[in-house]
């Protein structure tokens, strides 16, 4: 059988199936379903410094193959997440990466300082990418030289390993990329949601209170890939792929594109053992292929001819 | 409570409406403990329209046989094709979910309890009935529609208690709505429990909190993932934006912001 086992940088996962932050609670919600210790790691939910209260209802639109949602980083602030969640999931055996989330450089660098204190807390992944909120979030991700500067100040502070979740809502990803890696991103974790938006023809108003919101599930996925493949092909850093990964063979064409591992995210909603699936269907994929390693997928895409 | 991913077989699956079908599921095993007011999320096959689970309130389980019933109300492409199943067809359901109506201790069987829906929204009503009468009350339903055809499964609460109606034409019971009924100015109820369309759930509300009678109201806020991860089926509540599926989807009047 196949080793599932990846390393994201100086962390090790043993699977490269992981779940994305706003699909996925803090594990516990999952737990009646699956055994979360068989994820490679679990995104919590968005983590700021200070409590956010989130948009106001509707935040949600169901699209086809898909959904927008404006939820706004809604959480109980970092000091929440340290005394009343952390102690809960600190002994689960799999990586807890927290998804650091700000609207100034300096609440990013507040909260990620104060995860970098967590022992188990082995990564966290920076958010410079939520579309729902006015203040900061994609803001930082959409230039170049704003995501540079976050990662740049929250490098100083964190030691540990540093992914960094990246917008599609950009001309071009691999500038992004290759500007948080320069600044010492270990990893990029792509793509957060679209900016989309949904209407209410009876009512002739939009759907989500903030009209706009972020699009995710399998209508993401290729353009999702595209952006993944783009990246691998920019960056020497491992990429997490992520984007509409409904199956086991969504999975295996991420990692084909470049992805060393992958976040299962919306789908969850649907079938919230689908990650279980899908780790037990990149190591079927593997033993059928003659892959020893689930690493050796990463990139093992082959194009012909001169394109 | 421990949540379940069950593949459910069809027993009957009957219009009894040109809006509305009862839904009868069976369990290949035994069917988790429910409670009144919980909910399931559907999972719709075969429909390119529907992509997230739909969630539907539990309207009656009969422990008996096993079976678990769904009042559903076509109102999309989702619950249409849930409407087409025919017996023997497999449906993949979560439950039980969300919190539940307080139920009054059985001792206290002295206890007025009205339960008060509009439309499929007395769905849960039905359920809650039936476990009110277990416990040794008397449940009195009072349920409105905008015409006699739509004043659903009456046979069934008449079961459980005594049934009131009320109907906008004035084709079943008296004319107009459930809040301007006679039986709410000869008795005097303990508890209210509500569901049905939101401007009726305010008014019933209304009603309780000016008369001081405790109220229950369940919420149907879309919903996403049913199981408190996404946060998109929030309610701003006195204590912040809350998730309907999880926190709620009953709630007491006092901790909405409905009233001022």
């Amino acid at each position: 059988m196949a080793e599932l086992k990846i390393n994201i940088g100086k962390l090790s996962l043993k699977s490269p199936v992981t779940t994305a932050s706003g699909t996925f609670g803090y594990g516990m919600e999952y737990a009646d379903f699956m055994d979360i210790e068989r994820l490679g790691g679990i995104f919590v939910k968005g983590t700021t410094a200070e409590p956010r209260e989130g948009n106001p209802y509707p935040r949600m639109a169901e699209t086809p193959a898909g959904m927008l949602n404006a939820v706004g980083l809604q959480n109980k602030g970092s000091d929440y997440f340290i005394h009343s969640i952390y102690p809960k999931i600190k002994d689960l055996d799999t990586n807890i990466i927290v998804n650091v989330s700000g609207s100034t450089v300096s609440s990013y660098v507040a909260c990620a300082e104060k995860m970098a204190a967590l022992e188990k807390i082995p990564a966290i992944e920076l958010n410079i990418s939520c579309p729902n909120v006015k203040k900061g979030g994609m803001a930082f991700g959409v230039t170049a030289t704003g995501a540079a500067e976050v990662v740049r100040a929250v490098r100083e502070v964190y030691p540990k390993v540093l992914i960094v979740k990246l917008s599609p809502n950009v001309t071009d990803i691999t500038e992004i990329a290759k500007a948080v890696e320069a600044e010492g991103a270990d990893s990029v974790s792509l793509i957060n949601t679209l900016l989309g938006m949904a209407i209410d023809v009876n009512k002739r108003k939009p759907i989500l209170s903030t009209i706009t919101g972020g699009l995710s599930g399998p209508c993401v996925k290729p353009v999702a890939l595209r952006m993944v493949w783009q990246t691998y092909k920019a960056v020497k850093i491992p990429i997490i792929g992520i984007g509409g990964i409904a199956s086991w063979k969504d999975a295996v064409e991420f990692m084909l594109a470049g992805a060393a591992a992958v976040q299962v995210g919306t789908s969850n909603f649907i079938d919230p053992a689908i990650s279980m699936k899908i780790t037990g269907g990149i190591r079927e994929y593997c033993d059928k292929y003659g892959f020893k390693t689930a690493a050796e997928l990463t990139g093992a895409l082959e194009i012909s001819g001169n394109v | 409570m421990k949540k379940y991913m069950l593949d459910m077989t069809v027993k009957e699956c009957i219009n009894i409406h040109a809006n509305h079908c009862l839904l009868k599921l069976i369990s290949d095993c035994t069917l988790p403990g429910t409670l009144p007011g919980q909910f399931v999320q559907v999972r719709v096959d075969n429909s390119p329209a529907t992509f997230l689970r739909r969630p539907v309130s539990i309207h009656y389980i009969d422990e008996v046989n096993n079976e678990l019933w769904l009042l559903i109300q076509k109102v999309g492409d989702g619950t249409r094709m849930m409407s087409k199943c025919r017996p023997g067809d497999r449906l993949n359901l979560i439950l039980p979910l969300g919190n539940g109506f307080t139920i009054p201790p059985c001792t206290d069987n002295e206890c007025k309890n009205l339960l008060i829906g509009g439309g499929v929204g007395t769905a849960p009503l039905l359920f809650l009935g039936a476990r009110l009468k277990a416990k040794g009350h008397k449940p009195v339903f009072l349920l409105g529609a905008r015409t006699q055809s739509e004043l659903l499964q009456l046979q069934y609460f008449q079961a459980f208690g005594t049934v009131y109606t009320t109907t906008e034409d004035g084709s079943c019971g008296e004319k107009g709505f459930v809040t301007r009924h006679s039986i709410l100015k000869s008795v005097r109820f303990d508890n209210i429990y509500t569901c049905g369309p939101k401007p009726m759930m305010k008014a019933v509300a209304e009603y309780a909190f000016s008369s001081s009678i405790s109220c229950e109201v369940s919420l149907e806020n879309t919903m996403a993932c049913g199981i408190g991860a996404c946060l998109c089926c929030v309610e701003d509540t006195r204590e912040g934006n809350i998730c309907v599926c999880t926190e709620g989807p009953v709630f007491n009047i006092d901790k909405l912001k409905w009233l001022n």
